[in-house]
């Protein structure tokens, strides 16, 4: 009765997107799941009545499309709305509108500065040539660069075609992108403090890095590579929040028959003989299947779930070098109306989007410093949403949900586990900011949920409240993602794979490592691929 | 009417070493220099009576020996102290010792004896890949010619040749930070500010800041050349220069000293000569550069002379440092608590933890003075006596962080140097209690008194910071690589241009067999 | 509102006023960030303004940099591949400019105002690229793009109307000439400029004066039939008369993202404008490298059998594509089907005969028409009044 094909452990969007393919290719499979309810860091959460909180992620733009209509998630309920723009509030009362109309950008940019604007369209080309490198190995399974295998070299040759087709300049100016920090490179470009800092925001989100700390520009590519319809770089909301994803997928998934199994908490992966043979639950119920795919990031699946015993050394030590570092937390808000901010209008589309309150390099590099002595940021980086204003399911009429992301928070504070005190100071800390642009804020709050890396990795599993299960820096990216040697989704043992965002491409809502795990997981038992193949970006 | 095959813009050690090696090949080649003695970096400076400090420079530790010998450094008078160790001074008094691979002192761990042991074998692994691109120039990738061909052949033959595994750890390494390293590798934090510091110096990097390995293998490369740790010049880093000076000069180099090159001339499309400070032009088939890439093009050329591309290339290039220097003249040998006196000799390390190194960095990100700092001392009078009166001493240490720029100013009226030198004093006496009585002179240079002095952009000792993006075929600039300058006739053999400094001499070495491979002189 | 929330309307120039008033048919565009019509009343009527009275194009939006001191000649040298040494004060000269890597940025004007003193219009904003061009050269560099209302007045009666608003003696002045006229008490700059390929001038005043000018023109040229014209009809006139247009008939360098989309001067049949006798432009390098090793491929103007324009066709040579049409449109003066391709290399000679794939829709069917084309030597419309000095009275 416990028996499966195949068992999949953590119901969030890779977990669910894998088994969604695997059941589509005929598999009995199971979806385990610790909580109670489905979704991992996709949620939609009724926190306080009548509000709903995308309590982790909270906005979609990388989720693959060829994905979004293989599984036909819009049938299953999806609804992707894009959001217009967002803004940055300057000290000075002034604001920068990053409108996502292309020539009001412009306008506004050369409001700031003509040569900025200008120079925007240099920076605008050079990055989607970027863009238009990696878009195309998101859907796909990296080479390993070490293996003689017919395959990888094969895979490799294709890798580095694009690179040999440009020019010397093109290639190296590429090498220069993939490694330096997100400030250099705006340098480059900008000469306005606040245009540099409204586009190094996508530098660090979701890192522990600093707006000057190398290879940070490669995770602002990470948050260009998306696209709404189409449109590269944009983002939208999930309609009824990122919960929506997770349940369109589960939809989808027992549409082929798969099944989810809630307050389903593994223990152990049990290994016989060299081979997986299913997971024992900490309430000592077992569930078997030959195949065992974990959604879980590496250090929890290799480290926690798994015997060390059943493990080679090396992998061992290198999933604990594996690096999770916790560097944001979340302040999600119930608000009593719209709160207003100076100089833009309640009605500017701007409203609607992505919201900011660092208005040059320097700030969001001594939130850092904050950071790294162990502490929460005394004047943090925000990434503030009111989804309300796009999407009238998560609040009552009139009222508002607002979602802060707020960068950096410290997995420990000083060395030591969060504290309730330590919680209320890091609140503060947000709440404070916000007021100093919004009058009206504070008295608006009839609920808020703050969420440090404590309670995120409690309640979602994320190790240190890491968004992406594991940095984004070029030691954990394509062949070397989650570490080299592995970075093709199978795990040492038979029969054990990875899914979760810690292998690649990556976090940030893609589903893609889903769809790639399973891809090789098929590949493996000589089964038909039921997962698509990349759109060819034109 | 051409006088010279070569001009040779710089008497530093690159320079003089490109001049000799294309003086050997039979060219006529003019060194031309602002400083009235030759060595650049590696010089020596009367400080107060009877004291010489090694004002620039310090250590000699990846010095290529096949230059020593090719040249006949020896016979010149280079001599060379002996390899020294590195004393890692701890706060407890309890130090640390670090001598070649193997670990002492500070109740180190046989964990971390044994991991240092293999870390050391890794990087000397990756140093010694390293080195096969550094003894020619880097290769272009897509306008790869045959003999960047092979370069990339050999180094991917190599890279296999290492194994499965030291080629996946290369892959992860080569980006990452050295803190990460550092953390999965030792337990002892002063251990591991050990290690960071040879990542850090004459960068504006913390540990945390990725791409630090790639600076700490590119010291690694040192080893391969040769090297074992650091060790003192003789007499002070002059003379290098000195023994530089004179073998060139043995080879038939013409060196003029004391004569800056004004400016670069330019005649229709190309480079044919130089202008001196006294006014004289002289003309030659080539201008070789030894000076950094910035002041090449932007001061010596001049940006209007080269297309604006290109311009734009040199203004982007990084030449930021976080590197100073303090000096100072003393009576007596100071006492480091818990150092042997004989061991005052060695050099003496303070880098505290990583993150204390970190902490240190965090001000000079916005042009403010730090009160952490790090320090690289020397005490050169032990092992060299000449350098100061009898039974008085010299100390000299490289000090990370010092900004380039002060936000105030440097010589603002808020006494930023006062306050420097005082609180690296303060700092220094809680390892050497009682310094400060000997001190007779003392003297802080910060990264702007080197560009002055030594005419380095940004004070940075590399001629431009080493980070990948301006690295291997990157370095300095695309449309500058290869040692070949954006207008002909007109070369790069300084620390700006693959492999980058340290008193390497490989980017001259290099130059110099270039330009002769491509015939460009005849 | 805010304020700064209405900045990044589109905005207006400083004729919008009468612009406004004489858009009948509401058929507004945007260009450079300005509100613009596409046509006031009738495009093939205005097309026609153009050719046999005169047509009035607002051109404020086109983006003006003064560029001035004592190395602004070197300056100018150094950014465009032409002499500018042999544009005299007073003088206009057509000019292009590249990256190092010899791909085409842009082209535009470049007006000799004053010893040490220009103006350069150009189709794309420069101000970045300008900047790091100034790097080494003792020179300002000043965006006046706001600061001056600029209208184009073309077509044969141009002159005569000009006149009349008292620019005595304009006729005298040459082509490419610069004439100054007091306008109500502040300079007028007349320049006998423009992108018509006609007799035309173009009018550069202080936004103040704008809508005055405007009236003057209107009033003293009702009886020589003056009109507005909008940039369709602009359109029409410039293919007519052979004139490129960036982000149409080529990708400016540094926006172009796919590799192997920009084109070179010489490649776009610009090789007249590319002066290798001075030791120093931007892509110097690289095109004289490109001369030697071999040009990709070739601008060539195209004479279309039949009538149907031969916009966004391939071009064909024995079946196979070599080629794809930037620019077309039937030239009504001319009564030719006029296009601009670009042709891989070695092919485009003139004279060479070619296939445009041609797709047109009638009533929602699509009909593919394999039209047979031929290689011209330049462009058909070519009137002598546009050289004629004195400019002939009508």
């Amino acid at each position: 009765m416990n028996k499966y094909d195949a068992i999949v452990i953590g119901a969030g969007h890779n977990g669910l997107t894998n088994a969604a393919y695997l059941a589509k290719a005929g598999l009995k499979v199971a979806v385990l799941e610790r909580n109670p309810h489905i979704g991992g860091a996709t949620v939609s959460r009724e926190l306080y009545e009548g509000w709903y909180y995308s309590n982790c992620s909270y906005v979609s733009s990388l989720l693959r499309p060829e994905i979004t209509r293989d599984l036909e998630l819009p049938r299953h309920g999806l609804q992707v709305v894009p959001f217009g723009g967002g803004a940055t509030f300057m000290q000075n009362g002034d604001h920068f509108g990053n409108y996502s109309d292309y020539a009001r950008k412009y306008r506004e940019i050369s409001r700031h500065s003509k040569r900025d604007a200008n120079a925007y369209e240099r920076y605008k080309a050079d990055t989607s040539r970027q863009t238009r490198l990696i878009r195309p190995f998101l859907l796909k399974t990296p080479p390993d660069p070490t293996s003689l295998k017919l395959r990888d070299l094969k895979d490799l040759v294709e890798f580095a075609k694009p690179f040999i087709n440009m020019d010397e300049e093109g290639l190296l100016d590429t090498i220069k992108f993939w490694t330096t920090s997100v400030g250099d490179y705006l340098n480059e470009y900008f000469e306005t403090d606040v245009i540099k800092a409204q586009h190094a925001g996508s530098g660090i989100i979701g890192t522990a890095l600093g707006v000057y700390s190398p290879g940070t520009a490669y995770v602002l590519l990470h948050h260009y590579m998306g696209d709404v319809d189409g449109n590269v770089g944009a983002w939208g909301f999930a309609r009824g929040g990122m919960g929506a994803i997770a349940n369109a997928l589960s939809k989808s998934l027992q549409s082929f028959g798969g099944e989810i199994i809630c307050d389903a908490n593994v223990d152990r992966i049990i290994v016989k003989g060299g081979r997986t043979k299913g997971v024992s639950l900490k309430n000592g119920d077992e569930y078997f299947a030959d195949i065992v795919v974990s959604n879980l990031d590496p250090k929890r699946t290799l480290l926690d779930i798994t015997d060390e015993r059943d493990l080679p050394k090396d992998v061992v030590q290198k999933a604990k070098n594996f690096k999770i570092r916790g560097s944001s937390g979340k302040l999600n808000i119930a608000l009593d109306g719209l709160p207003m901010f100076d100089g833009l209008d309640p009605k500017n589309p701007l409203m609607a989007g992505d919201l900011h309150f660092s208005d040059s390099l320097e700030r969001m590099e001594r939130a850092y410093d904050d950071w790294k002595a162990g502490t929460w940021s005394k004047d943090p980086y925000l990434d503030m949403m009111i989804p309300s204003l796009t999407d009238p399911t998560m609040a009552p009429p009139g009222k508002h949900m607002m979602s802060v992301f707020v960068q950096y928070a410290p997995p420990k504070v000083e060395g030591r586990e969060w504290t309730d005190e330590d919680k209320d100071g890091f609140e503060k800390s947000v709440i404070d900011q916000i007021s100093k642009y919004s009058p009206n804020f504070r008295d608006l709050i009839l609920h808020c949920e703050t969420r440090t890396p404590r309670e995120i990795e409690a309640e979602v599993g994320l190790t240190e409240g890491n968004i992406f299960q594991g940095e984004l820096t070029f030691d954990q990216l394509l062949f070397n993602r989650p570490f080299p040697g592995y970075a093709q989704y199978r795990m040492p043992i038979k029969g054990m794979y990875m899914c979760s965002s810690g292998t690649h491409p990556g976090g940030g809502v893609m589903a893609a490592p889903g769809a790639n795990a399973a891809r090789e997981i098929l590949c493996d038992l000589k089964r038909p691929n039921t997962v698509p193949g990349s759109y060819a970006d034109d | 009417m051409t006088n010279y095959d070569a001009i040779v813009i710089g008497a530093g050690h690159n320079g003089l070493i490109t001049s000799s090696y294309l003086a050997k090949a039979g060219k006529k080649v003019l060194v031309v220099d602002a400083r009235s003695e030759a060595g650049g970096c590696a010089s020596t400076q009367a400080f107060t009576n009877g004291f010489h400090i090694s004002d620039c420079a310090q250590w000699v530790h990846q010095l290529d020996d096949k230059i020593v010998q090719e040249l006949s450094l020896e016979m010149h008078g280079l001599r060379l102290g002996k390899a020294k160790r590195t004393i890692a001074l701890q706060a407890s008094g309890d130090h640390l010792t670090l001598d070649g691979d193997s670990l002492s002192g500070a109740e180190i761990s046989a964990a971390d004896k044994r991991a240092y042991k293999a870390f050391r074998s890794q990087m000397r692994a990756f140093g010694k890949l390293m080195l096969k691109l550094y003894r020619t120039r880097a290769p272009k990738m897509v306008d790869a010619d045959w003999g960047d061909r092979m370069t990339l052949l050999s180094l991917g033959l190599g890279l296999k040749m290492m194994g499965r595994k030291n080629m996946q750890d290369m892959m992860r390494l080569v980006l990452i930070n050295i803190y990460d390293v550092m953390n999965e590798h030792f337990e002892h934090d002063g251990l591991k500010a050990a290690v960071a510091l040879d990542a850090i110096t004459g960068t504006n990097m913390g540990p945390r800041s990725p791409n630090t390995v790639f600076t700490y293998i590119h010291r690694m490369v040192g080893e391969a050349l040769g090297n074992r740790g650091v060790s003192q010049v003789m007499g002070g880093m002059g003379s290098l220069g000195g023994a530089l000076l004179s073998s060139a000069k043995t080879q038939g180099v013409e060196v003029r000293l004391g004569e800056a090159v004004t400016r670069i001339i330019k005649t229709h499309d190309r480079v044919t000569g130089v202008e001196l400070s006294s006014g004289d032009v002289v003309e030659a088939t080539a201008v070789v550069s030894s000076a950094d890439p910035t002041t090449t093009y932007r001061d010596l050329l001049g940006y209007r002379h080269i297309e604006a591309g290109q311009a734009r290339r040199v203004e982007q290039y990084r030449t930021r440092s976080g590197t100073g220097k303090l000096h100072l003249a003393l009576s007596g040998l100071p006492s480091f608590t818990g150092v042997s006196a004989e061991d005052h000799s060695q050099r003496l390390i303070i880098a505290p933890s990583m993150d204390a190194m970190e902490t240190g960095l965090n001000p000079i990100k916005y042009r403010e003075l730090t009160s952490q700092h790090v320090f690289d001392i020397s005490i050169s009078s032990i092992e060299d006596p000449t350098l100061a009166p009898a039974g008085q001493h010299v100390l000299t240490a490289l000090v990370h962080y010092v900004p380039y720029k002060l936000k105030t100013g440097w010589d603002s009226d808020e006494g930023a140097r006062e306050q420097l030198l005082e609180s690296l004093l303060e700092q220094l006496e809680a390892y050497a209690p009682g310094i400060r009585d000997l001190i007779v002179a003392s003297e802080v240079r910060v990264p702007e008194d080197f560009e002055a002095s030594h005419g380095m952009t940004g004070g940075n000792w590399h001629h431009g910071e080493l980070s990948i993006d301006q690295s291997l075929m990157m370095r300095p600039f695309p449309g500058s690589t290869q040692y070949t300058g954006s207008v002909e006739g007109l070369y790069l053999c300084g620390a700006g241009s693959h492999p980058g400094g340290s008193l390497m001499g490989l980017a001259g070495k290099n130059a110099a067999e270039e330009m002769l491979k491509q015939g460009v002189l005849s | 509102m805010s304020a700064a929330e209405r900045k990044t309307m589109l905005l207006t120039t400083p004729f919008h006023s009468r612009v406004e008033q004489n858009c009948e048919l509401n058929d507004w565009g945007a260009w450079q960030g300005y509100t613009t019509p596409n046509s006031y009343f009738d495009v093939e009527l205005e097309y026609f303004a153009i050719r046999s009275t005169a047509g009035v194009l607002d051109l404020s939006p086109m983006n003006k940099y003064r560029i001035s001191g004592p190395d602004a000649e070197a300056f100018l040298n150094r950014l465009v591949t032409r002499d500018v040494s042999k544009i005299g004060v007073n003088r206009v000269g057509y000019a292009v400019w590249c990256n190092d890597a010899g791909e085409l940025m842009d082209d535009g004007t470049i007006f000799h105002l004053a010893e040490n003193d220009y103006r350069l219009c150009s189709y794309m904003r420069a101000d970045e690229w300008l900047e790091w061009n100034a790097l080494g050269f003792d020179v300002t560099i000043n965006n006046e793009s706001d600061d001056i209302a600029a209208l184009a007045i073309q077509g044969p009666v141009s002159c005569t109307i000009l006149t009349l608003i008292g620019c005595e003696g304009l006729n005298e002045l040459k082509p490419f000439g610069i004439a100054r006229f007091d306008f109500e008490g502040v300079e007028m700059m007349v320049s006998r400029t423009g992108f018509t390929g006609d007799l035309g001038y173009e009018v550069w005043i202080d936004p103040s004066k704008a809508e005055a000018l405007w009236d003057q023109l209107f009033g003293k040229g009702r009886d020589y039939l003056i009109k507005p014209i909008g940039s369709h009809a602009l359109h029409m006139a410039r293919i007519e008369a052979g004139f490129l247009q960036a982000k149409v008939d080529f990708v400016p360098a540094e926006i172009a993202v796919r590799p192997g989309r920009t084109r070179t001067p010489l490649e776009i049949g610009l090789d007249w404008q590319v002066d290798f006798n001075k030791p120093l432009f931007n892509g110097r390098a690289a095109l004289l490298k490109q001369k030697e090793e071999g040009l990709r491929y070739r601008f060539v103007l195209l004479d279309v059998e039949g009538n149907k324009p031969a916009e966004h066709s391939f071009i064909l040579k024995n079946g196979k594509q070599i080629g794809i049409v930037t620019s077309a449109a039937w030239c009504p003066t001319v009564k030719s089907n006029l296009a601009f391709a670009q042709v891989e290399m070695p092919h485009g000679a003139v004279g060479d005969e070619f296939v445009a794939e041609i797709y047109y829709q009638r009533e929602l069917q699509w009909t593919r028409l394999m039209a047979p084309c031929k290689v011209i030597d330049g462009p058909l419309f070519n009137p002598s009044r546009k050289r004629q000095t004195p400019a002939p009275a009508h």
